[in-house]
């Protein structure tokens, strides 16, 4: 039964609070694990002084930054100096709106989806919700008027406009099986059992090339480490945040934090059947574990992107063009290709 | 007036104050944002019509790619202000009536010869199966052919753009 006009909208307004007030948390949280991963993997502690475990070192960052004096230089374009970190953050979490954490469940009769929006095209409106986020950092780089941005700032247009093929390209493999654009309609395809125990997702399904060509193009998507030259430390200061201080800086982590979960999401929704897992119990468990695997998920790749980060050096700048032109690309045709034919016959 | 009215006005007046201000600013990358503007406005008016596919290629394709690429070029020879000379004085004077009349005719002539009737919201099938089919059986030669003429452009673009062939001894060949 559809919900009246009312309310719909104030299930609405509570998805979202509830979906960003989580999301906003987990992007908190993740930076807590990567200090705290990439800790241990060079041997040393992370945050250990504020909480136990250093747990409510976020909290701490937070003040910091909000407290910190907010600098502008006095030579930047101003307008667009401000609105750049905007541009990055707000982007980056609208493209959560789409994304479906479970099944729907009822009361008093009424169907409510586990998502804010079920849009039947909702997988091009995060690629084309991401596609705009490169004008953030895009224009922080241009608008600082200093050499190291601006040198950022070009270096991750190029990247993100060269990866970006690449992505959609990976996925279309995904697309051509499941016959959707609707994440939910792309879930429930992946859902049953190859022979009773292998689950039936995409990723067992013929599609692990496409993964990995999603894999590595979402790494350079969010100019992750070995993608990180649009903030190469070691050449550029910092890249296109070099002028930025306080909360503005704390908007470009949270939006390239945001970046990663949402790619975690939709390589888990695409690849790896979402939410399906093994359900058992009482009937209030049931509900709850379908989230519960989601979030396994999505946790697996956010350590996955760490582990990278904590291994890996970064590429030369020629070597990211050679590969995502000559390597990436073609491998993505080819699997679209290949999946093409096999679901034709 | 139904919500669907009020959006179709928003989005076009977002659309044509972009389009106004594309011309009215002098810096090249306001310029460039200011068509975004638009881009993104003009994908809102389709998503009103009910072809969300054409409004999400619309995003990532104009917006998305190619106005990154305008972006990318505006940073990269670092633009500056335009300069205001007596060329492009005559330009306006002549330009803005001229666009006026032009402007004037074309919407004279579209409601003339047109059975002015809105076309009601998703009355038109715009969902990505019907624009496949259509793209792949009923007008598939078109667009193969479309593919071949924008690889050629690709191709004379990279010939016009790659270093002139140089001799053995390292001079550049005229």
């Amino acid at each position: 039964m559809a919900l009246p006009i009312w309310l719909f909208i104030l299930a609405s307004v509570i998805k979202s609070v509830i979906v960003l007030g989580v999301l906003l948390t987990a992007v908190a949280y993740t930076v807590w694990l990567e200090r705290k991963v990439v800790g241990h993997m060079q041997n040393r502690w992370g945050p250990t002084r504020v909480g136990p475990f250093g747990l409510l070192q976020p909290a701490a960052d937070g003040l910091k930054f909000i407290f910190k004096e907010d600098l502008t230089p006095p030579h930047v374009y101003k307008p667009l100096f401000i609105a750049a970190p905007m541009i990055a953050l707000i982007f980056a979490l609208t493209s959560i709106s789409v994304v479906p954490f479970g099944n729907s469940f009822t009361i008093h009769g009424y169907t409510i989806p586990l998502q804010i929006t079920d849009v039947n095209t909702g997988l091009l409106l995060i690629l084309g919700i991401t596609s705009i986020g490169v004008y953030g950092v895009a224009l922080a780089g241009w608008s600082s008027n200093n050499k190291y941005s601006l040198l950022g700032g070009l270096r991750a247009s190029a990247q993100m406009v060269s990866y970006e093929i690449s992505l959609g390209l990976s996925l279309v493999g995904v697309l051509i099986m499941s016959g959707s654009f609707s994440l939910r309609a792309i879930v429930d395809a992946q859902s049953g059992h190859f022979w009773g125990f292998i689950p039936r997702w995409n990723i067992f399904h013929g599609q692990i090339i496409g993964f990995f060509c999603y894999l590595i193009a979402a790494y350079a998507e969010t100019n992750r480490i070995p993608f990180d030259l649009p903030e190469a430390e070691t050449e550029l200061v910092a890249g296109y945040h070099t002028e930025y201080s306080a909360m503005k800086f704390a908007m470009f982590f949270m939006a390239e934090y945001t970046n990663m979960i949402t790619v975690a999401c939709v390589a888990t929704l695409l690849f790896f059947g979402g939410w399906h897992g093994p359900l058992f119990g009482p009937p209030l468990v049931r509900v709850i574990l379908p989230l519960f695997w989601f979030a396994v998920k999505i946790f697996a790749f956010l350590f996955l992107y760490i582990w990278v980060r904590g291994t890996l050096p970064r590429f030369r700048y020629d070597q990211l063009m050679a590969f995502g032109w000559k390597f990436l690309l073609p491998l993505a045709l080819v699997n679209l290709i290949a999946t093409a034919i096999a679901v034709a016959w | 007036m139904s919500v669907h009215l009020i959006l179709f006005l928003a989005f076009g007046a977002v659309c044509v104050a972009g389009a106004v201000n594309l011309l009215a600013q002098r810096h090249p990358i306001n310029g460039a944002l200011s068509l975004i503007a638009v881009m993104a406005a003009l994908a809102g008016e389709y998503l009103l019509l009910g072809a969300e596919f054409v409004a999400a290629v619309q995003v990532i394709v104009y917006a998305g790619a190619i106005m990154v690429l305008f972006v990318f070029t505006i940073m990269l020879l670092n633009a500056g202000v335009e300069e205001r000379t007596k060329d492009s004085r005559v330009a306006i004077l002549l330009g803005v009536p001229g666009v006026l009349l032009g402007g004037v005719l074309v919407g004279w002539v579209v409601l003339r010869h047109s059975g002015t009737e809105a076309v009601p919201a998703g009355a038109l099938p715009g969902d990505p199966a019907t624009i496949g089919q259509l793209l792949f059986h009923e007008f598939l030669l078109p667009f193969e052919i479309t593919s071949v003429l924008i690889l050629i452009a690709i191709m004379g673009a990279v010939v016009l753009a790659g270093k002139p062939a140089t001799s053995p001894a390292g001079k550049v060949e005229e």
